[in-house]
């Protein structure tokens, strides 16, 4: 994990006229969100992800990922690839509960 | 422009406890700068699943939990700036079997004892709280004081204040070690050069142990996997906190709507430790298995993700929060044994007070020190 030093912003925040769009389909996070929680402190894709839900939703980030993290990059002043991916979660597809507890080969027996 | 590399305090780790002390340390006008391995909050501040839980603790450590619920918890969102979800309904604690309800006696028994509002209840009752269980439930326990609330906003809004205070972040630094000068702490050397602090407050989780080992100090701390499933949102159903005297799982539903459901294998102790938060095949199932039993109107419900933590168990499941009296300049907490975030904005109290007094006064932490730990003869 790369360096990063983090200190308040002393200029105010910027509001941008597409700053309406929405970036994460399954959470309706939008870009300006995006860029006030990098404003905020949240430097990383996991710690935007933890603070406004941004690929936490259905998908799981599937679509949305890659769009958080040019707009993450583009206001650290940094490369995508230096910003990382949000940590991938099993399962890959949602798994009803019920599902998975039918899951027993390797349980105890009584 | 200068690096900065001193601060009145260094503070090692940025999890809730040093993200919430950094914030209190800044308020009373000390320089402080937070050294992180990896990102804000990565370890057991953002896995957990959010209890805000007086019932069922050590009376050693409830003084923190009653602490935070009275005072603090209930205006945190307001304080912090960032909404940290915080629902004061409940925690109840299910029993299925006799061997359960003797269990959740025991709770109540010693919750009460200490001046806690805990009731045991029977299954009508539990199902009149929350009628989505199932019939199967004999009794349960009941605190009404208790609650959650969101562990990653909670933990991200003390970084956000912290931050707003002039507090200085550095994440991507790990420390090797602690360096005394004339016996007294005052360098933590790190894999990016050594940073210098008037004092030390070391807050790293498990990692502290091996940090506090390099200046002579051990605790009987390992780590010990837990795991997390978070289901699709549903329709709000319940705010209060689920536990189980059998301890298949517990957790609540989120504002957000999805369920955030803990739990383990039973392997826990004994699964290969690693630096990725590795989640195991048979612990997701295990918990549905759990819930299954005790709600099984979840059944349809898709679990989107799952995850897991490491809590920092104490030999003894309590923290040790002190100052070492051996490395003066030295300060510890970790040891949170899996319950530290409830007690967090309490624990960020006494630490102010211990790092600029001396002595924790607003909140007794006297039995919780580094130096409690004795042979067996």
């Amino acid at each position: 994990m790369a360096k990063i030093i983090r200190t308040a912003h002393t200029e105010p925040f910027v509001e941008k006229p597409d700053d309406d769009m929405i970036i994460c389909r399954c959470e309706e996070i939008t870009k300006g969100e995006i860029r006030r929680a990098v404003y905020d402190g949240m430097s990383t894709m996991n710690e935007v992800k933890r603070y406004l839900r941004s690929g936490m939703g259905l998908c799981q980030g599937q679509t949305c990922q890659r769009l958080v993290q040019n707009i993450i990059a583009a206001e650290m002043k940094m490369k995508p690839t230096e910003v990382g991916m949000i940590q991938g979660r099993s399962p890959v597809r949602p798994v009803e509960i019920g599902i998975f507890s039918n899951n027993k080969t390797d349980v105890k027996e009584e | 422009m200068i690096e900065k590399r001193t601060a009145d305090v260094i503070i090692i780790g940025g999890g809730i406890m040093g993200c919430s002390t950094a914030y209190r340390l800044a308020k009373l006008g000390l320089d402080v700068i937070v050294l992180e391995k990896k990102e804000i909050g990565n370890g057991g501040s953002c896995r957990n699943a959010g209890g805000v839980r007086q019932s069922a603790r050590d009376p050693k450590e409830l003084q923190l939990a009653m602490y935070a619920v009275a005072n603090i918890w209930p205006t945190l969102s307001e304080e912090l700036g960032v909404n940290v979800e915080y629902h004061q309904k409940g925690n109840i604690r299910l029993g299925l079997t006799e061997k359960d309800v003797k269990i959740l006696e025991n709770h109540t028994a010693k919750s009460t004892k200490v001046g806690l509002d805990v009731k045991m209840i029977s299954g009508d009752e539990a199902r009149e709280i929350c009628p989505y269980m199932s019939d199967e439930i004999i009794a349960a326990s009941w605190c009404p004081t208790d609650g959650h609330a969101n562990p990653l906003k909670t933990t991200l809004g003390f970084y956000k204040r912290a931050l707003d205070l002039g507090v200085t972040f550095i994440s991507g630094v790990e420390v090797l070690g602690i360096k005394k000068i004339k016996g007294e702490a005052r360098i933590v050397e790190t894999d990016d050069g050594d940073y210098e602090g008037g004092q030390i407050l070391l807050c790293a989780g498990y990692d502290s142990r091996r940090i506090a080992n390099t200046v002579g100090i051990d605790a009987p701390v390992e780590r010990q996997v837990n795991e997390v499933l978070v289901t699709e949102a549903m329709p709000h159903m319940f705010d209060i906190m689920l536990g189980v005297a059998g301890g298949e799982f517990y957790g609540h539903q989120s504002e957000h709507g999805s369920f955030v459901l803990g739990g383990n294998s039973g392997l826990q102790a004994f699964t290969s430790n690693t630096d990725h938060f590795m989640t195991n095949s048979l612990t997701a199932p295990c918990i549905s298995r759990g819930i299954m039993k005790y709600f099984p109107c979840l059944k349809n419900v898709k679990v989107v993700r799952t995850w897991a933590g490491y809590y920092d168990q104490c030999i003894d499941v309590l923290p040790i929060i002190d100052n070492i009296k051996e490395v003066p300049g030295l300060t510890v907490a970790f040891g949170f044994s899996g319950h530290g975030f409830g007690i967090s904005p309490a624990v960020s109290i006494a630490l102010s007070e211990l790092m600029t007094t001396g002595k924790s006064t607003t909140i007794d932490i006297s039995q919780l020190g580094y130096d409690r730990f004795k042979s067996k003869g």
